[in-house]
């Protein structure tokens, strides 16, 4: 368990950390996640010891480590650009924390294959990090970090500098390795798909200050303001309100037809629009529209076979409605 | 870019030209002028006690000058590098300095400095001679070639960055441990360019140490020194090209180290 209570941090006149207070449970991978200068970098250092907070406090597994250096709290860190010992083979960036520890040679080489088999980079002791891609550079940092047998990973953007594909990759992998180690993992990241897709917490910051925390999904059906509901998934602009696209239901007008709107709760949205765009993307279709008094523009996501029902075109006239119920997140939004 | 081929050789030509005026002939001229009475004369010559108390001399200021250089090279380049400290664009300036002034003028400051009439001159009264003397030689020369470590580390360190250093103490890394065995490693060959050139500038400082040294034949020269003695106090012709070859072999010396070094770099 990782306790942080109240931490604050200035970079100058920039309050990067604004009195985050954030429980991580033991032998979960929480993400930390936040467009750039949201704090999420500076709360995950924070909490390896690699800055000190202007104030607050912060526990690993029960003691207070506020004042402890990074040498001595137990933690394995991975960077994003990999902070690979050039000058070292592999086995020896992946054996340093235990030479540190003045571990026996022998108990430190089969301890270093063990974990290389682990992370997949067997056979690759003898290498040096430039002869490595940085998919490979970033597992042996893992390792290396691994090595220690920390209590906690803390993860700073470690896919950050990857391509697309090698980033799913290892996010994958990562998933699978910490079924299999089950160390508490905090993970920094900008992309909230990364996010939902690896982390079973997630805290959302924004201006140095924690928004919400929860697992993906009530994060995605509940979330706690407009800023969560934008950052976690996609946001459509109804009228004054904000829903997902998924949540747009459309019905096509015939030409000359006057809508007949049978729904004026509070509960229910109604705007007519023109079909501007029609995007199918595999399993989804998108259609972009114009609402026809105002101008607005807004996405409607729609299933293909509701898509293909539909048969909208561009001009035709449609009806696009959205439920304001404790299903389907929503927000006002009269800043426009 | 394409160049015709006339043009290609007129430029490959001018340049072979240029360089053999400039380096090669002279070099060359030394080479013949000293070894043209036979071997055995241009062995007396370099043998005299004046001439091995010159190499020796060299040497010793050499093996002084190049551990200060490194200590403090190495602090001064951490300092610019790294440090966020107010005075640090003063500090770059004054690590430039030795390149802009001339030795010369270092030398009359450090005998205004040190010299009877200077801040410390009542220094020799308490038996510490450093004008005219080891000391003031090894300040001198230490000054002119002060640059050449914190200009090659610095640019290194920079391109180095934290985090290899960040990680190392997240996997319990004490400060020594972080330096001797990530931030030394990570800046040796910008550190091995550094003590060469200051050695090859060391060989050859002549303004500086020759106003603060004495200048004493057997005594108080310098290799440097001894060829301008012989050849202009002297007129000892032949004598000058003899210590000038052994001078040359030095820095050869150097050129020669640094090449394998930079080899064995490459094939690592």
């Amino acid at each position: 368990m990782i306790t942080v209570t109240d931490a604050t941090k200035d970079w100058g006149d920039f309050r990067a950390l604004d009195g985050v207070s954030l429980d991580v449970p033991s032998g979960s991978l929480t993400a930390l996640l936040g467009p750039s200068g949201s704090g999420k970098s500076t709360l995950l250092r924070a909490i390896a010891g690699l800055e000190t907070l202007d104030s607050g406090r912060i526990e690993i597994g029960g003691v207070d480590v506020t004042d402890v250096p990074p040498q001595r709290r137990g933690i394995g860190f991975v960077f994003q650009h990999y902070a690979a010992f050039r000058h070292m083979t592999v086995r020896d960036n992946v054996g340093f924390g235990l030479s540190i520890r003045k571990v026996a040679k022998p108990t430190i080489h089969s301890r270093v294959d063990e974990l290389l088999e682990l992370v997949g980079l067997g056979g690759l002791q003898d290498r040096y990090p430039a002869q490595l891609s940085g998919g490979q550079r970033q597992r042996m940092a893992l390792a290396r970090a691994l090595a220690i047998q920390p209590e906690v990973m803390l993860l700073d953007e470690p896919f950050g500098a990857l391509d697309a594909k090698v980033r799913a990759e290892l996010r994958d992998w990562l998933r699978h390795l910490h079924d299999e180690v089950h160390v508490t993992t905090i993970l920094v990241t900008h992309d909230q798909e990364e996010a939902l897709d690896v982390a079973d917490h997630i805290a959302v910051l924004n201006h140095g200050r924690l928004e919400q925390v929860g697992n993906p999904t009530d994060l995605y059906d509940h979330p706690a303001n407009s800023f969560v509901m934008g950052f976690l998934g996609s946001v459509s602009r109804l009228g004054h309100t904000l829903v997902r696209p998924q949540h747009i239901e459309l019905r096509k007008l015939a030409p000359g037809e006057e809508p007949v709107v049978t729904d004026w709760s509070a509960a229910k949205i109604t705007e007519r629009a023109v079909v501007e765009r029609v995007t199918h993307l595999g399993f989804e279709t998108r259609v972009e529209l114009v609402t026809l008094p105002s101008g607005d523009r807004f996405t409607a996501a729609l299933t293909r076979k509701n898509a293909n029902e539909l048969d909208l075109a561009v001009g035709d006239s449609v009806l696009a409605t959205a439920d304001r119920d404790t299903e389907h997140a929503t927000f006002d939004d009269w800043s426009i | 870019m394409r160049q015709s081929r006339t043009l290609r050789l007129s430029l490959r030509a001018l340049a072979t030209v240029y360089l053999g005026l400039l380096v090669a002939v002279p070099v060359t001229m030394i080479l013949v002028r000293a070894l043209a009475p036979g071997l055995r004369t241009w062995w007396q010559w370099v043998t005299t006690p004046a001439a091995i108390s010159a190499l020796n001399l060299t040497l010793l200021i050499i093996a002084i000058v190049v551990p200060l250089n490194v200590v403090f090279g190495v602090i001064t380049a951490l300092a610019l590098a790294r440090g966020r400290f107010p005075g640090r664009a003063v500090l770059q300036t004054l690590v430039d300095l030795p390149f802009a002034v001339s030795p010369v003028v270092v030398g009359v400051a450090m005998i205004a400095l040190w010299g009877t009439n200077g801040w410390f001159g009542w220094l020799p009264q308490h038996g510490i001679r450093v004008v005219y003397a080891l000391p003031a030689m090894v300040l001198a020369t230490s000054f002119v070639t002060m640059p050449f470590v914190v200009r090659e580390v610095e640019p290194v360190l920079r391109e180095l960055g934290t985090d290899q250093e960040q990680a190392a103490a997240t996997l319990g890394a004490s400060r020594f441990q972080v330096f001797s065995r990530i931030t030394l490693p990570a800046i040796r060959w910008g550190l091995t360019y550094g003590v060469v050139l200051t050695i090859s500038r060391a060989l050859g400082e002549y303004g500086a140490v020759l106003l603060v040294s004495s200048n004493l034949p057997g005594v108080s020269q310098t290799l440097t020194l001894l060829v301008h003695g012989r050849f202009v106090d002297d007129h000892n012709v032949y004598g000058a090209y003899a210590a000038s070859t052994v001078l040359m072999g030095l820095a050869l010396v150097t050129l020669l180290v640094t090449t394998l070094l930079d080899h064995w770099k490459k094939q690592r």
